[in-house]
């Protein structure tokens, strides 16, 4: 059956928390909007999935002293793992063999960017310099949980929580860790709203994924996490389990430092190694969340993967990103979590903004939310530098 | 469960440990905040056309892992998995610093680009058409040893059967810097410069005529002082080593308060040939792959290199060696080779 799935928790531009989340998702409803928290000349330029909360605000909702060397990316990190732990009923970390899994792109970037001209001399700048590195958030997290043996991030660009998940499962396959908490984070930064600016891939108005005039992504933030429990442990302590974790896929498109192949070589390995895993065959799956950012090229790739996977028998497929924006590293874990939403509801959420299906492939996605029986969910990342992941996800 | 083996391990580090056919022969004193590596003749592994676009530390990594799958004879690993500690930091820097000096104007996206963490799995995939499972960790000084457990666990569930695996640092110019200032502010501060590198390794589950053993690994992100023997006790129980079985203890000094951990390890043991190497390879987020490099070689060539002397003397008939790294009492692990 695979992984039992025993919490979640997230904090996204669509909510706050599981219950936030889910209620925006039946309601259809964006949190893609103008900028607020970071002062660049492009905010009017863009559209993106921001967090609402400030720092400030983070910091009091955490009850974490004034002073503290947190960047967002931890701060986010923090109140999305800490969820998941309450969801999972789980108050002590110390009971069983627990491990902690995260991943960033931009690590501490947030602060960097800010306080990099300070460093020198500003002594209550300097205290995030030590904070730059991927690994500082996951550390403060795995600390604050009382999390202290294996901790680690992974940091494949947008692909990278989808392996987190992926490396959970397999430890806990294996038999090394009974419990494990496992997720990304990322907090939106100067450094990587100019990094897709330059790289025209950035729409200054709402995506648009899979149309046929799309004309680009939204960049968001959000952290989420999820915890997996080994059988034995569920069993022990009599678990309600949300979902399973039964299939995952690693595959490198090996073309292109940051485009995608034309026939989604990459992406329908990924698939293909999910499905090998999961034991099922494509036409068991009921719904994909895709990968489907809105920029020309992705979208193009993973429907020639999908059409290649599914035969031109495609599930009922949408992109979430319509409502979140792309969270880059978080990306696999926030549409982790819609994916375990999906199956609990057993409902498929909109793809918004869809109005003409691209001429090379004709395909639909979902535009308004709806109701459907669902067993198998697959979930597809990915990023820069060819990195593609899968995940299935299954009912409980 | 399928035992794992090491078939290459190449390194670039501020030594000549790359181009050489010896074993730590000629040392260069290091000295200095940072120093960096001795850099190999890249034209022999990358084109020039990606070199131009390349920063140091990819260049190291392409290099280093193209040389370690060559003398593994090896074409198409089943996986490539890469560990690093502050990522691509020269390139980073260098679009922050163009994002800041020309008020977000005028950016080219080279390097936004090669400023992720992957961009050494991504360049290595690339340049072999290797489609496999491919990863990236970052997490400090257990950067490169997730890297190897990753490696491992897919060797033990047969999931892979070659698994190229390996640690880079590039120094980067400004972080560095205001890392090594804090540092020096702190009178018990790390006694080594501050370095750079790329450590590669070809690991099977079939074992050769040429392959060292990995026992096992194990890492911690914490472990007090108090528990650190129990610690490795427990870890040497696991694999069924006892203490005395041990020939050689490699352990991660660099001269910080923090080696007062290893010292407490140490005490463990009764006359074992005690070595270290940060002296040699600087301190970095990836330089304990440059001590798996040595300790691979001192069983591969039974011979240790005079420089790596710690205490004690120097044996003949080496098979099992402890390695143990830390980072500022954090990220602590332990890597048990046998041969």
């Amino acid at each position: 059956m695979g992984v039992a799935i025993t919490g979640m928790g997230i904090i996204s531009a669509i909510g706050h928390s599981v219950e936030e989340n889910k209620t925006s998702l039946l309601a259809s409803k964006t949190g893609i909007g103008d900028l607020r928290h970071i002062q660049t000349n492009h905010s009017q330029a863009i559209k993106v999935g921001e967090v609402s909360l400030s720092n400030a605000e983070l910091t009091r909702q955490l009850q974490l002293p004034e002073v503290h060397n947190y960047t967002r990316t931890g701060l986010l990190g923090l109140l999305a793992a800490t969820a998941a732990l309450e969801n999972a009923n789980i108050p002590d970390c110390s009971t069983y063999r627990t491990g902690f899994i995260s991943s960033t792109t931009v690590g501490g970037m947030d602060m960097t960017e800010k306080y990099i001209k300070q460093f020198d001399k500003d002594i209550t700048a300097q205290k995030y310099i030590a904070t730059h590195h991927a690994g500082d958030s996951t550390r403060k997290i795995a600390d604050a949980l009382r999390i202290h043996g294996l901790v680690t991030t992974i940091s494949t660009a947008c692909s990278s929580a989808a392996n987190a998940i992926m490396l959970g499962t397999r430890l806990i396959k294996a038999g090394k860790l009974d419990r494990v908490v496992v997720g990304g984070t990322d907090a939106l930064s100067k450094f990587t709203i100019n990094g897709f600016k330059t790289l025209m891939i950035q729409s200054d108005s709402l995506c648009a994924p899979f149309d046929a005039h799309r004309n680009g992504l939204n960049l968001g933030e959000a952290a989420a996490y999820l915890v997996l429990e080994s059988d034995a442990v569920v069993q022990k302590e009599k678990k309600e389990v949300l979902a399973y974790l039964s299939g995952y896929g690693n595959a490198n498109d090996a073309f292109h430092q940051t485009a995608s192949s034309e026939n989604g070589e990459g992406a329908f390995l990924a698939m293909q190694k999910a499905l090998k895993t999961a034991k099922l065959n494509p036409n068991q799956i009921d719904y994909i969340i895709a990968h489907g950012t809105a920029t020309t090229n992705n979208d193009l790739s993973e429907s020639r993967a999908l059409e290649r996977i599914f035969d031109k028998q495609i599930p009922d497929f949408s992109s979430t990103k319509s409502l979140t924006g792309h969270t880059l590293a978080a990306a696999g874990v926030v549409e982790a979590v819609f994916s375990i939403l999906a199956l609990q509801e057993q409902y498929i959420f909109p793809n918004l903004n869809f109005k003409t299906p691209m001429p090379e492939t004709g395909l639909k996605p979902i535009t308004s939310g709806v109701k459907k029986e669902i067993q198998h969910v697959l979930s597809n990342s990915f990023g820069f530098g060819g990195n593609c992941s899968t995940l299935i996800f299954s009912k409980a | 469960m399928k035992k794992v083996y090491i078939h290459s391990a190449v390194t670039i580090s501020a030594q000549d440990t790359f181009d050489s056919d010896g074993f730590l022969n000629e040392i260069k004193g290091l000295s200095g905040k940072t120093v960096a590596a001795r850099y190999p003749n890249y034209k022999d592994y990358i084109t020039p056309a990606n070199l131009r676009r390349m920063a140091e530390g990819v260049k190291m990594g392409v290099s280093a892992a193209s040389k370690a799958l060559k003398d593994a004879e090896i074409t198409q690993p089943d996986a490539i998995i890469t560990g690093t500690g502050m990522g691509c930091i020269d390139d980073t820097e260098k679009f922050l610093n163009a994002i800041i000096s020309n008020d977000e104007q005028f950016l080219t996206p080279t390097a936004f680009i090669q400023s992720t963490h992957n961009t050494v799995g991504a360049q290595i995939a690339l340049g072999l058409k290797c489609k496999a499972y491919n990863n990236t960790y970052s997490q400090a000084a257990l950067s490169f040893e997730w890297a190897l457990m990753d490696a491992q666990l897919l060797l033990q569930q047969e999931e892979a059967e070659n698994v190229l695996v390996g640690g880079y640092e590039e120094l980067g110019k400004e972080i560095i810097s205001y890392r090594r200032m804090m540092e020096d502010a702190d009178g018990l501060g790390i006694q080594v410069p501050y370095s750079e590198g790329a450590s590669f390794f070809v690991v099977s589950s079939e074992k050769t005529e040429h392959s060292v053993e990995l026992i096992d690994m194990e890492v911690y992100s914490s472990i007090s002082t108090e528990s650190i023997q129990d610690s490795l006790k427990q870890f040497l129980t696991k694999n069924d080593v006892d203490l005395s079985e041990i020939d050689v203890f490699i352990s991660g000094r660099n001269g910080d308060v923090f080696d007062s951990y290893y010292d407490l390890t140490a005490e463990l043991f009764e006359n074992i040939t005690q070595l270290h190497y940060k002296h040699l390879s600087g301190e970095f987020y990836t330089a304990s792959p440059f001590g798996l490099w040595a300790a691979y070689e001192i069983l591969y060539r039974q011979e240790i290199p005079e420089a790596m002397i710690f205490k004690g003397e120097i044996k003949s008939d080496n098979h099992i060696i402890l390695l143990y790294n830390q980072f500022k009492g954090r990220d602590h692990s332990f890597i048990l080779l046998k041969r």
